[in-house]
């Protein structure tokens, strides 16, 4: 089972690495996370990252399938006497993309974003076009000898701007690229210093990586409560996968992994938590305020640090769906700090997805039938 | 593939050792003597069949746009200024590596949900910009990355649609890498390959190095702009992909010699080879510098047309970087007497 997640062997040039010492696993689920990042997964369009998480999630699980919107639904089952809680863990596993609207005289493809995509990281990235074989493209803009004075100062409009393929003829691409094509960035995982990584779709197949973490962990741990994981769909297009997830699932409780923005200059203190301090508890209407509480208290039992991220609303992340879902569901929100994000560059930390795989797991541990009937009084 | 190669290797300008080497490299089994200059300029002699023939000076420039990292703030983010003209608008969200031992890092941005409506239309300035390796704070990071290291884009080179490559770099190491390949032949004439540094900061290499050999006549092998792209009119388009290397005419900082240019043409119609001439008088090359070193020196330019230049990913046409060794390899085979391109 844990041939797996084989340990993380790269090592940086010329980096004295001031951690991993034989103690720190933090670099654990590094392959997995690469492997997640780099597989494709576009909103609507997740079977390739499903189909990699369903053998990943596998040998962790008593059973594992897809729902009718794509949702992958891993089942552990508990131990112990009936009744067994039960408790839905949720991370989104579709991300951010570009899909193809038009063919253009010149090999040139025009596109519309799926998701927020924030246009301005869009010029010389380095893209792969899921057609009926993926192709290789660049997202082109005007030349620099074309600009007028001052341009350089503005953003280049999103209509301006257009992926080339290296193909030249618009009909031989009308064969390879339908439109509706989805087109994601080619990007490789990049480690940096302090176990940090960077690299695209890390919002949120980190959350999906802390999933089977969570699960791995459990293999070692006994828990009365039925566990079910669920990497959604669609959620960056308005949080669709959880909604029908946890309608289906109709769980006695949900707890969340997304991510939250991470700190850096130009963001507010209140905004953007530090990476590598260990995961930020939502707080705020959308979360049970004792499921807060008893994440809160396991992570000071078991050791994990921990930070609040005090929220007003939960919108943006799947606890907007499930709380709501059926006749309420008790739902938290975990989530790893992360800087940049909706870049190709998405950064965080190794350790902070340990750390939170750990903390869910004892939380789950601890789950008791009396303690989920408590969350319905008030 | 030598063009990736080089594509891939590190050289900012001033920073050219990694290029330089891998070019020395491949180029001594081919040619006469090989040497170095005050500023790091490459330099191959290949004596010609005919001793008192033309002497013949060809250059390719190594270095690459870059960053050049000029503060380290107490966070531990780098902050860096550019080495040659980079559009800052190409660096958002991109992976790069500084210094020659390849410290990784990336060029990030706040998240556009934390941005107000006007942030999402405006430009981040080079100021705005910064770099994060991971380090914790500033003593962390002097420990990885020093003061005046460059930093430059982290692509990997790679094939794309039929016949194209894409890559950092290619302006020049196309250049470079066709002026290695033509090494690989004998001529009649006596050639000087000089493989020049500091082009993309003001041509100063190629300064030098033609005050250096004082040769009869040059030709630069260089990268152009290919403006054949969406949002461009046709009477914009630079070059074109595909339709075989560029000739300029004229640029910012060079007329090129007719004569010259003439027997370039007249090489390209005898082997029945496609060329184009460069449409715009944009952009400048090393035959700026070159064509006014000494009492002047007869200086064309001769260039594989390449889109997205100074960016993380160029596009050029693996037929256009055959067919500038082909025409050259014509020109030198077929080499025009001393005075060719004095009027």
């Amino acid at each position: 089972m844990l041939g797996i997640f084989s340990r993380g062997q790269q090592k940086l040039k010329g980096m004295e690495k001031t951690t991993n010492t034989k103690e720190d696993k933090s670099l654990e689920y590094l392959d997995l996370l690469r492997r997640l990042s780099q597989e494709q997964g576009v909103s609507g369009r997740e079977a390739k990252v499903a189909e990699s998480l369903l053998k990943t999630l596998h040998p962790l699980v008593d059973e594992v399938e897809r729902d009718r919107l794509g949702n992958v639904i891993a089942h552990k089952k508990g131990e112990g006497p009936d009744p067994h809680p039960r408790v839905m863990l949720a991370a989104h596993m579709d991300e951010i993309g570009l899909m193809v609207t038009q063919i253009l005289e010149g090999g040139f493809l025009r596109f519309t974003p799926v998701g927020g995509i924030d246009l301005r990281t869009l010029p010389g990235q380095e893209v792969l076009i899921h057609g009926l074989s993926p192709l290789r493209g660049v997202i082109g803009a005007k030349p620099p000898h074309l600009q007028e004075p001052g341009e350089r100062k503005k953003a280049i409009p999103g209509d301006e701007l257009y992926i080339d393929t290296g193909y030249s003829k618009k009909e031989e691409l009308e064969e390879m690229v339908p439109l509706g094509t989805m087109v994601t960035i080619e990007r490789d995982l990049q480690l940096l210093a302090n176990d940090l990584v960077a690299g695209k779709a890390l919002d949120n197949r980190a959350g999906v990586t802390v999933l089977a973490a969570c699960f791995q962990e459990l293999t070692r741990l006994k828990h009365r409560a039925d566990v079910y994981g669920v990497a959604t769909v669609q959620e960056e297009v308005g949080v669709r996968g959880a909604m029908v997830s946890s309608y289906g699932l109709a769980p006695d409780l949900a707890v969340v992994i997304d991510v939250c923005h991470g700190d850096m200059p130009g963001v507010a203190e209140d905004e953007g938590f530090p990476l590598g301090k260990g995961p930020a508890l939502g707080l705020g209407p959308h979360v049970h305020p004792r499921l807060f509480t008893t994440l809160k208290e396991t992570a000071q039992e078991i050791g994990v640090p921990y930070q609040v991220e005090p929220s007003p609303t939960p919108a943006g992340t799947d606890a907007w769906a499930i709380q709501i879902a059926r006749e309420g569901i008790p739902t938290a929100l975990v989530s790893l700090p992360l800087r940049y994000m909706h870049t190709a560059v998405e950064t965080l930390s190794l350790k902070d997805l340990k750390e939170t795989g750990r903390l869910l797991a004892a939380f789950i541990q601890g789950l008791e039938p009396a303690f989920v009937e408590g969350l319905s009084c008030y | 593939m030598l063009l990736k190669e080089l594509s891939e290797a590190f050289g900012p300008p001033g920073q050219e050792d990694e290029v330089r080497d891998l070019i020395r490299e491949k180029i001594a089994p081919h040619v006469d003597r090989i040497w170095t200059d005050t500023m790091g300029n490459l330099y191959a002699e290949k004596k010609g069949r005919d001793a008192a023939g033309p002497r013949i000076m060809l250059a390719a420039h190594m270095d690459e746009v870059a960053l050049m990292i000029t503060r380290i703030d107490r966070e531990g983010f780098l902050h860096f200024k550019s080495l040659g003209g980079i559009d800052q608008r190409v660096l958002i969200a991109k992976p790069v590596v500084i210094g020659r031992q390849r410290v990784p890092g990336v060029i990030g941005a706040k998240a556009v949900h934390l941005l107000e409506p006007e942030e999402r239309e405006r430009a981040l300035s080079l100021r705005e910009l910064f770099i994060d390796i991971g380090a914790r704070d500033k003593e962390e990071a002097e420990k990885l990355v020093a003061i005046g290291e460059g930093a430059v884009f982290q692509s990997r080179f790679s094939s794309i649609g039929g016949n194209r490559v894409r890559g950092k770099a290619l302006d020049n190491r196309a250049g470079c890498s066709a002026l290695v390949e033509l090494l690989q032949y004998d001529y009649p004439v006596n050639l000087t390959a000089v493989f020049t540094v500091q082009e993309e900061v003001g041509l100063r290499g190629a300064r030098i190095a033609s005050y250096n050999l004082k040769p009869d006549l040059a030709l630069v092998m260089e990268t152009t702009t290919a403006g054949d792209v969406p949002e461009a009119k046709s009477h914009q388009m630079s070059t074109r992909l595909g339709k075989g290397p560029a000739l300029t005419i004229m640029d910012r900082t060079l007329i090129a010699a007719p004569d010259l240019l003439k027997a370039l043409e007249e090489t390209a119609q005898r082997l029945d080879k496609p060329y184009q001439w460069k449409q715009t008088a944009t952009g400048g090359t090393d035959g700026g510098a070159i064509h006014l070193t000494g009492a002047g020196i007869p200086t064309a330019v001769v260039a594989i047309p390449c889109r997205y230049l100074h960016s993380p990913a160029s596009v050029i046409d693996l037929a256009d970087y055959q067919h500038l060794i082909e025409l050259i390899h014509g020109f030198l085979t077929h080499a025009p007497g001393r005075r060719t391109g004095q009027k």
